[in-house]
């Protein structure tokens, strides 16, 4: 029986590679999360679509414990990546966001040069031990974020000087320059014209091969071409989760339906 | 189900169901005109009804225009998406029954004398009617969204399959018996086969309605085989 037990569980851990378990999330009495049951799939794409306000960002951002930035909000329940608990005290934060990466709505470039802008993350992790490592990151970092044959000729120009579309790709860089292992995106294209939008969803779905990826985003075509899972939230609550084909085709709960259809009231 | 946030949506989707509604009331009025000209050897009715194609062709052309500015003004989703694809092919079956019906009604004016049985008129005209009530039924279950009644127009193509086969017999036989009514039965025997297709067109329509309201595909309730094969 024991044993039974064991390999389950082993099983469940190659399975999901994010695993939340009855996760609540409380900013001061407003419950913002309510018993959210989720597994994410590794080296895909999960979606969270739903109405503003319905939690999904605050969810995404406890996947990389961003929640603890903020005062009063206080995170119950268990979040595991690789079955180790995120929240176990023993783990520091920082090092748990260089192995879950986070990209913004608005692309959020330091104010240093392009090369600069990758590079931070490596020195301060001291992921490289000489400048030609440094270097080398930065341009594998680009190249998977698709940008090194834009910028290879000007690394030393301001990352602020880039397009938008080209910002929010510096970004993805960025966060890839740390080797991690989970990217969550939230709405990283909402402020991007079709064209960039493109080109960041080429990209993820590039970067699908090796990373784990959780998108919240408004565009629920977004979330069809992109995502392999979507997770439909609503007040807080986890309405529905599935592959992405049967929530836009034939969702089970009605509030989903009403929601994708652009029924809701 | 409630209404879109986006009215106009609504409207649209609305409009469409009524333009596959209207279509079908002309299909089957093409269809139960053909026959009646058949049976009766109305030449008049037999050309108005080859005439009145043109109207079920032009009203399948709107339809597919706008089932494609739905599909790129709203990307319908979920239900909308069911729907909106459903509809596109009711609207090409609903299309075919018209060519069908129209193709009776040609062989008729080729027929162009009286039908050597009554026997015969009696078994195609049997045979219309369960096929034509199929179309009803079906296109009932469309308007209403009625995934039972879908299924169950699907169970009931097997006897108009059966009532071709045993019309297929027949004809066979008086065509052995009296080498003169060869061509008759010939063309007879075509108009028995198209108002068979139509059966099968009635029984798309229902899986299609099936998916459009369950978003599951309907059971295959059993093997087609063409038992003329057989004969």
């Amino acid at each position: 029986m024991n044993q039974m037990l064991n390999t389950e569980r082993a099983n469940n851990m190659t399975d999901s590679k994010i695993s939340a378990n009855k996760v609540q999330v409380y900013y001061g009495d407003t419950h913002a999360i309510k018993d959210v049951d989720i597994e994410i799939q590794p080296r895909s794409v999960t979606a969270f679509i739903g109405p503003s306000g319905c939690g999904k960002s605050t969810f995404l951002r406890t996947l990389n414990r961003m929640n603890d930035t903020i005062d009063i909000c206080r995170v119950e329940g268990s979040i595991k990546i690789d079955g180790e608990d995120i929240y176990d005290p023993k783990v520091d934060p920082v090092q748990l966001r260089a192995k879950v990466g986070m990209v913004f709505q608005k692309p959020n470039p330091f104010p240093k040069s392009i090369y600069d802008n990758i590079a931070y993350g490596p020195r301060i992790h001291g992921l490289a031990r000489s400048k030609s490592d440094l270097d080398d990151i930065v341009a594998s970092s680009l190249q998977k974020a698709g940008l090194w044959e834009e910028v290879k000729n000007r690394l030393d120009e301001p990352g602020t000087g880039m397009s938008g579309g080209q910002q929010q790709r510096l970004c993805i860089a960025r966060a890839i320059a740390v080797s991690p292992e989970v990217i969550l995106m939230d709405e990283p294209c909402s402020a991007l014209d079709p064209i960039a939008t493109a080109k960041v969803e080429e990209l993820i779905d590039e970067l699908r091969e090796n990373y784990t990826i959780v998108i919240v985003t408004h565009s629920m075509q977004q979330a069809a071409r992109v995502s392999q899972r979507t997770a439909f939230f609503h007040l807080g609550i986890l309405v529905e989760e599935g592959p992405t084909e049967d929530i836009f085709t034939n969702p089970k709960d009605k509030r989903t339906q009403d929601y994708i259809t652009g029924r809701f009231g | 189900m409630s209404e879109h946030t986006v009215s106009a949506y609504d409207e649209e989707l609305t409009a469409m169901a009524g333009k596959i509604a209207e279509m079908g009331g002309l299909a089957e009025k093409a269809f139960a005109d053909a026959v009646h000209a058949l049976v009766s050897q109305d030449l008049d009715l037999a050309k108005s009804t080859i005439a009145n194609d043109v109207r079920l062709d032009a009203l399948h052309h709107e339809v597919e225009v706008k089932l494609i500015e739905i599909i790129a003004r709203r990307q319908p989703m979920g239900q909308d998406l069911r729907e909106v694809t459903a509809a596109t092919r009711i609207a090409n079956d609903l299309e075919r029954v018209g060519d069908l019906a129209k193709n009776v009604a040609k062989r008729v004016i080729a027929i162009d004398s009286d039908l050597q049985s009554k026997k015969l008129a009696i078994g195609v005209e049997h045979m219309t009617e369960l096929a034509l009530a199929q179309l009803k039924q079906v296109l009932d279950a469309y308007t209403r969204k009625d995934a039972e009644a879908a299924r169950r127009v699907q169970e009931a193509d097997a006897e108009v399959d059966a009532i071709y086969t045993s019309l297929f017999r027949e004809l066979l036989t008086y065509m052995m018996e009296d080498p003169r009514v060869i061509t008759q039965c010939v063309h007879l025997l075509f108009c028995a086969k198209n108002i068979e297709r139509i059966g099968d067109h009635a029984t798309n329509i229902a899986e299609n309605v099936y998916y459009m309201v369950t978003g599951e595909r309907l059971p295959e309730e059993r093997a087609k085989v063409d038992e003329t094969g057989a004969v």
